[in-house]
């Protein structure tokens, strides 16, 4: 079982992200220029400034290489994890629903914060119940979630809603308190807290490390 | 004068780039001729306070540099600790305050640029940085705007470059409002064996400039704005403020951390004040050779620049080099994948002279130890004032107030409400290896390891203007005592400290007195605790028409901790804890307090002395108990005194407490003294302390009740707390 994160010119959480991963199974950096995933099994897109964040989030990561065989990998059914600027890209690839907009307060806010798994019945949160509540730390300027009333709708019929703020916990007003979605076939999720910085009790917490266990369980030999 | 008279037309020209008439009649006498405009417009910042410490560089002798664990000291990009396991931890601390003035935003954000470089300079990966800040008061609109430009800037440069700001200080007082103060410190870590010099060396080999292109950004910036007051056309000089790019300093550091771990550079130096001059003249002077620079090689952000402009262009995040010649290729491999521009400009000579060509045209030829080491350096005229210079704050609070509405008072100060609005503004978490994030104790702590295993470094940043103000002996000693105490807190010993002088202009007499009067306490108290000074900066001429701000020496220390998981919090976390507090002797008192500050007390001339060898013994006790696991809580009793800490401790760990004091007067609950500590935690473990703790009551409960004084609910001193929150509406 192993992770791929792929690194930009200015992710800033890759390393910790493969630390994260290492954690439950094997996990390199793969290089934005390249179209080889390299057979990982799960491409973890992480956090950071991509490309200093110019143009707009995430809107010029997705015209890197990396990205189309990133698309192919999804579209094949392979599991793709992308953490807040990673969610900002898979948004802006098409890989999932919706758009993340400057925060409420026009301010960056690092917090810890505690969510609420809203469906356990994905590769992303299999090793949790739905209604278990995670202590996850958000740091970002740019994690309003929004996306148009009837596609939230949809959304969450279709149980694509995985992780939900909880009441008081929402840092940046998202639409629906909604901190983590996933795509109709739930193979791709994007999330604004950072679980990768909850995987060590000793600084802060080891709730995230839930959602990179439950990956590694996904794929784990029957 | 030795070489022909100067010339008029020069002499007026030397004078407006801020050299006196005899500097320049001394830079004729260096060169044998007089300078042509190229080589004024260099010795101009090589020969400015910035660039030389000319005010202050015979006073900072004074300071021990020297200490059981220091790998580099002053004079480096930044200074270097061991933390044992072949590791390193490099530091520094420095100013952006007049950039900051004029232009918060980009001044604070190039201020973190600047002092990133200065460690990745010497081959360490920025692992966290710190800031102190200070501003006139928030009734102020300007001083919202500086404080909100100033936050948002540090945000913006250190959230975009992947490094935590895991702490920081701020204060709000009135001598700060035209000239408000961002110093940024930045910490690293590396191999020890893989620390790099920035000394020049190797005659035929390369120099070579990496990074963003030059442009015409923050021309003068060292010498026009940096050394001088400000005055009332500042809006006038934000063309000499540089512009902030961090995508642009990340590719360029994770390049250069590449290359040094391959081994490809020979040194590597940041240009920071004063540019490609001070760079190349430092890396000169330091490698004993010269430099050949070809000012037609440097890449251009506009056609048409003047070669001394390029020489003094501080352009941000750019990086200078030398590389063997054979080594090129491999270095524009590794720059092209990181997407870093990389242009070989010059190359190390033996002539030890600093000459600049424009193609085949010398356009400048200077003897690299004039530029460096030939700038003359002045006394200072110290005078003592015969009265308090600085006038009282404005009262806002009723001297009668009582005890409750007191303590609620100075929570919701703007210089002791929580902090939190301003630092959530920050990564503090990015990289894996912040234990205790900011609030969660007296100190930052992080793990060497980001993955675990043992080992661990605290680090704290503190200074106190308005004590200082009114002592600068004693300010001082107190400044460097808190920081100390801080690491002590988490059961962190000092290893060494960084330094940011910032003062008024040292040509007048008062302000000589507070700079020489600073130095000698740092000196001494830093000599009684066996802490070198690694290495630091120096802020001279903050003053405006009104005045010369607080002295504010400001010190960051690191120090070293054996265990990161029993670093004590500052927050109560167990019902039943016994609450103590242990004491070093040093009366509690409140000329200079915060509480003095919110009656509107003039500030006192002089401060009780410190003894130091007392506080010295409670702060080895107080790490030595804070490493043993049994304490819950540590906290250091400082602005606000024993009620403010108190209060602050039930905060942090959302716990009540009842307490009984010895005596309620205003002194004993508000009044302020270095080493005293507020710790709690299983009985035998405060015992452990002795005869320093006194036991003064138990943690619990939903309140914070201190006997015969008055009762605070959470909520109501929650609510109080956050006022700083307003600051940022």
């Amino acid at each position: 079982m192993r992770f791929g994160v792929v690194r930009f010119p200015g992710s800033c959480d890759e390393t910790d992200a493969v630390l994260a991963c290492e954690r439950f199974g094997e996990a390199e950096l793969l290089w934005h220029g390249d179209c080889d995933l390299r057979g990982v099994d799960v491409v973890v897109i992480p956090g950071g400034f991509s490309y200093g964040d110019y143009l707009r989030v995430g809107a010029i990561a997705r015209f890197s290489p990396v990205m189309e065989a990133v698309a192919e990998h999804a579209r094949a059914g392979g599991i793709v994890f992308g953490i807040c600027n990673g969610f900002q890209v898979l948004c802006e690839a098409g890989l999932l629903p919706g758009a993340l907009l400057p925060n409420a307060g026009l301010r960056f806010v690092c917090r810890q914060v505690e969510v609420e798994v809203a469906n356990a019945d994905t590769p992303f949160t299999r090793a949790c119940e739905r209604g278990d509540v995670l202590s996850i730390p958000v740091k970002h300027f740019t994690g309003r979630y929004y996306a148009p009333e009837e596609e939230l709708r949809g959304l969450d019929a279709h149980g694509q809603i995985i992780l939900r703020y909880r009441e008081g916990h929402n840092p940046n007003r998202s639409m629906g308190d909604i901190a983590g979605v996933s795509n109709r076939e739930h193979n791709v999720m994007g999330l604004m807290p950072h679980p990768e910085h909850a995987v060590d009790p000793l600084t802060g917490s080891a709730d995230g490390g839930r959602l990179f266990e439950s990956m590694a369980m996904a794929l784990a030999p029957a | 004068m030795s070489a022909g008279a100067a010339s008029a037309e020069r002499l007026s020209e030397a004078r407006a780039l801020g050299l006196t008439d005899s500097e320049y009649e001394l830079i004729v006498d260096k060169m044998g001729r007089e300078p042509n405009g190229v080589e004024l417009a260099v010795f101009s910042l090589m020969w400015s306070e910035h660039c030389a410490y000319k005010h202050s560089k015979k006073l900072l002798g004074r300071l021990p540099t020297e200490g059981p664990h220091l790998l580099m000291g002053p004079g480096e990009n930044a200074g270097a600790v061991t933390v044992g396991n072949g590791l390193a931890i490099a530091f520094k601390v420095e100013s952006h305050n007049h950039p900051s003035a004029v232009e918060p935003f980009q001044g604070a954000a190039t201020g973190v640029g600047g002092i990133l470089r200065d460690v990745f300079a010497v081959g360490a990966r920025p692992i966290a940085i710190l800031d102190s800040l200070r501003f006139g008061e928030l009734s102020s609109g300007r001083s919202r705007y500086l404080l909100d430009g100033a936050v948002s800037g540090i945000g913006h440069y250190g959230n975009s470059i992947g490094v935590p700001t895991v702490g920081g200080e701020v204060y709000f007082e009135g001598p700060y409002e035209q000239n408000c103060l961002v110093n940024a410190m930045c910490l690293g870590i590396a191999r020890e064996d893989r620390l790099i010099r920035s000394a020049a060396a190797g005659v035929g080999n390369l120099l070579v400039l990496m990074g963003a292109r030059t442009g015409r950004d923050g021309i003068g910036g060292a010498s026009v704005l940096a050394s001088a007051e400000l005055d009332s056309e500042d809006a006038s000089k934000r063309p000499t403020v540089q512009i902030g790019d961090p995508f642009e300093e990340k590719r360029v550091m994770e390049c250069c951390l590449e290359l040094l771990d391959r081994g490809t550079l020979r040194s590597l130096q940041d240009l920071g004040a004063a540019g490609l001059s001070s760079s190349a003249s430092e890396m000169a002077s330091k490698g004993e050779v010269g430099l050949d620079i070809d000012v037609s090689r440097v890449p251009l952000r506009e056609d048409d620049m003047e070669p001394f402009e390029i020489m003094v262009s501080e352009s941000q995040e750019r990086m200078l080099c030398v590389i063997e010649p054979e080594k090129l290729a491999e270095l524009e491999e590794i720059c092209e994948r990181w997407e870093v521009r990389a242009t070989a400009i010059g190359e190390v000579t033996e002539s030890r002279r600093l000459r600049v060509l424009d193609g085949d045209e010398v356009v400048g030829d200077m003897p690299v130890d004039a530029l460096v080491d030939d700038c003359p350096l002045y006394d200072l005229e110290p005078a003592a004032p015969s009265e308090q210079i600085y006038p009282a704050p404005p009262q806002v609070l009723d001297p009668s107030a009582d005890a409750h509405e007191t303590l609620l008072a100075l929570l919701s100060s703007h210089n002791l409400a929580s902090r939190r609005p301003l630092f959530e503004q920050y990564d503090s978490i990015v990289q894996s290896r912040t234990v205790r994030r900011p609030e969660d104790a007296d100190a930052a702590v992080l793990q060497l390891a980001p993955d675990g295993g043992k080992g661990a470094i605290a680090v704290s940043i503190d200074g106190n203007g308005r004590r200082v103000a009114c002592d600068p002996y004693t300010g001082t000693v107190e400044a460097v005592l808190e920081c100390a105490a801080n690491l002590a807190c988490v059961g962190a010993e000092p290893l060494g400290l960084t330094n940011c002088l910032n003062f008024g202009n040292p040509e007048k007499p008062h302000v000589a007195w507070q700079l020489e009067r600073s130095v000698a306490g740092m000196a001494d108290v830093l000599r009684e605790l066996g802490v070198p000074v690694v290495g630091g900066n120096v802020s001279l001429y903050n003053e405006s028409g009104d005045g010369p701000i607080y002295p504010t020496p400001v010190v960051g220390m690191v120090g070293a901790l054996p265990d990161a998981a029993v670093a004590p919090r500052s927050g109560f976390a167990r019902e039943g804890d016994v609450v103590a507090l242990v004491s070093s002797g040093v009366k509690l008192s409140l000329p200079g307090s915060e509480l003095a500050k919110l009656r509107g007390d003039e500030l006192p001339l002089g401060l009780p002395e410190v003894d130091v060898a007392a506080v010295r013994a409670t702060l080895d006790a107080v790490r030595a108990a804070a490493r043993g696991g049994g304490l819950n809580a540590v906290h250091d009793v400082s602005e606000g005194g024993v009620a403010v800490a108190l209060a602050e401790s039930c905060l942090a760990g959302g716990l009540g407490a009842s307490v009984s004091l010895p005596d309620t007067g205003s002194e004993s609950l508000f009044g302020e003294g270095v080493g005293r500590f507020l710790i709690a935690g299983e009985s035998a473990a405060v015992a452990a302390l002795g005869d320093r703790a006194a036991v003064i009551g138990m943690v619990g409960g939903g309140s914070l009740e201190i006997e015969g004084a008055g009762s605070w609910g959470l909520p109501e001193l929650r609510e109080k707390s956050g006022a700083f929150a307003q600051a940022f509406l």
